[in-house]
């Protein structure tokens, strides 16, 4: 066994740069999407038709970054539309479209006692929050900025870590490490009973929209296009309605 | 004769090709941006907090590894035990698991739900999201480059010199301070350089189990993600980048002066 491993390693390492042993030449769609998309684009990537779709999700900052140093990507699928516009302004993407809607909410472990933004601001809460950078950390920003100064201040000096993406936000309230996080409905939803969710009141609320665009000079254009036609009226659309997101307003 | 121009030729052309690679990331870094605006970079407040956070991080933890690892080498290198080999695999193996499994495994053992979370909280110790979890962290991945490369170099003591101070009436501290530390000690060094460097590079265990806030648990690599993500953070990411690059070399050069690299040359053999 230990004679045949680096031959094996090798026929794996070939396999691995020659893209795939065994899947026959269909073509192959990279996506790069935000780290809350995680569930409704994966499901609509294994039903596209006519390409097999490769999903990479993280911080809609990073994904913007990667693409700023030239990634290889067919479609961007953003948690905002400043990142997808300012690449448009770079000449990096096509015309980006709006494609889903989301609402920021407080998350809180299921059996928290926290019930209000408020409660947010008591001395002691440990409160993680997305990097200034990636959406849902300018979203929840946006929040903190509308209420009064001292309540603000009182919530970001419970602030105790400020995570790169919502994904790692989610994990550390269903570990227990964190007391409350500002994430999206969607989050609440696919945790599945392990977070509880506190609506932020409608004045505070900001406007959560989701934008993607193609990627320029991809010499797959087309199958792009189609990808993001669907994602706002087909399956990917049903899918991301199935996951809680809204429609575009 | 063919044959051997063949390979020989093929084998150099393989070593250009490698050195190439392993060399133009490194210089890309230096190279990407003017000196001067890597400079500015690092003026930025968020780059020196994560610099010094590093800096200070990593000292506390490759003290606590030495001080306590060094002991701890020397008893696995003298006596022979039953079930010493499986010791010796288990501390190594964090040398080999993935920073994101290290992460979670710290959670799952010290977070606040983890199977020692209740005791760790009873003694008042604070550690996720503190700057106490970080030095955890670095605790955790880089102790196995200390303790293998200590665990060897006292091996490699000779045993006559231990039996000599022994009969002349030291007792077992005093030879371990006296004779077994200074004889092991340019592999103690070179074990306690690369810890500290596996240190400074921490990145996926501390992010999972410390946490990312500026001053507190963002060391110099979460800044560098953070940086790279932000519009205009490329240069800045770079800035910290090549500073790391620097000490990671200083450190590397330390470990070959001091006569680590037989050490390191040695670990290839059984």
């Amino acid at each position: 066994m230990l004679r045949t491993l680096p031959a094996l390693l090798l026929a794996l390492a070939l396999c691995g740069v020659a893209g795939g042993c065994g899947s026959a030449g269909e073509s192959e769609l990279t996506v790069l999407a935000a780290s809350s998309l995680q569930d409704p684009l994966t499901a609509y990537g294994a039903s596209f038709d006519g390409a097999e779709v490769r999903s990479s999700f993280a911080g809609s900052d990073t994904l913007a970054a990667q693409i700023r140093q030239g990634a290889a990507a067919d479609v961007f699928a953003s948690a905002d539309t400043d990142y997808p516009a300012e690449l448009r302004r770079m000449g990096l993407v096509e015309q980006p479209v709006v494609f889903a809607a989301n609402e920021l909410v407080i998350a809180v472990p299921a059996g928290s006692d926290i019930s209000s933004l408020a409660d947010l601001a008591e001395p002691g809460r440990t409160i993680v929050i997305g990097d200034p950078s990636v959406p849902v950390g300018s979203y929840a920003r946006e929040v903190l900025r509308r209420l009064r100064a001292a309540e603000s201040e009182s919530i970001l000096a419970n602030v105790r870590s400020e995570e790169p993406e919502v994904s790692s936000i989610v994990a550390k309230l269903g570990n227990g490490a964190a007391d409350a996080g500002f994430v999206y409905v969607t989050d609440v939803r696919a945790a599945a009973g392990g977070l509880r969710m506190i609506r932020i009141p409608e004045t505070l609320r900001p406007k959560v929209t989701y934008a993607a665009a193609v990627v320029k000079g991809t010499g797959q254009q087309r199958l792009a296009q189609r990808y993001l036609d669907e994602l706002r009226k087909g399956r990917g659309a049903i899918d991301l309605r199935r996951a809680g997101f809204l429609p575009p307003p | 004769m063919t044959g051997r121009t063949w390979f020989g030729l093929a084998a150099s052309l393989a070593t250009l090709l490698t050195l190439v690679f392993l060399v133009v990331p490194i210089v890309a870094i230096f190279t990407n941006a003017s000196p001067g605006r890597l400079l500015d970079a690092l003026g930025e407040e968020s780059a020196r907090d994560a610099l010094w956070l590093s800096l200070r991080t990593s000292v506390i933890a490759v003290a606590i590894i030495t001080v306590v690892g060094t002991p701890v080498a020397y008893l696995l290198a003298m006596r022979s035990f039953r079930g010493r080999a499986a010791v010796l695999t288990l501390i190594e193996l964090p040398l080999v698991v993935p920073p994101a499994v290290a992460g979670i495994a710290l959670l799952a053992a010290f977070g606040p739900e983890g199977i020692a979370g209740p005791l760790v909280a009873d003694a008042g110790v604070e550690l996720v999201f503190q700057t106490a979890g970080v030095v955890v962290a670095l605790i955790f991945v880089a102790s196995p480059f200390f303790l293998r490369q200590a665990i060897s170099a006292f091996a490699a003591v000779d045993r006559r010199q231990l039996e000599v101070s022994r009969t002349l009436g030291a007792g077992p501290f005093r030879t371990f301070i006296t004779v077994a530390v200074p004889v092991a000690r340019p592999g103690l060094s070179s074990g306690l350089a690369l810890a500290w460097g596996r240190a400074l590079g921490e990145f996926g265990a501390t992010l999972m189990f410390a946490g990312s806030l500026q001053g507190v648990t963002q060391t110099a690599p979460l800044a560098i993600f953070a940086q790279f993500s932000e519009p205009d953070g490329f240069v800045g990411a770079l800035a910290l980048s090549a500073v790391l690059i620097v000490v990671s070399a200083g450190l590397l050069i330390s470990v070959k002066l001091i006569g680590g690299e037989r050490a390191i040359e040695a670990e290839g053999r059984p």
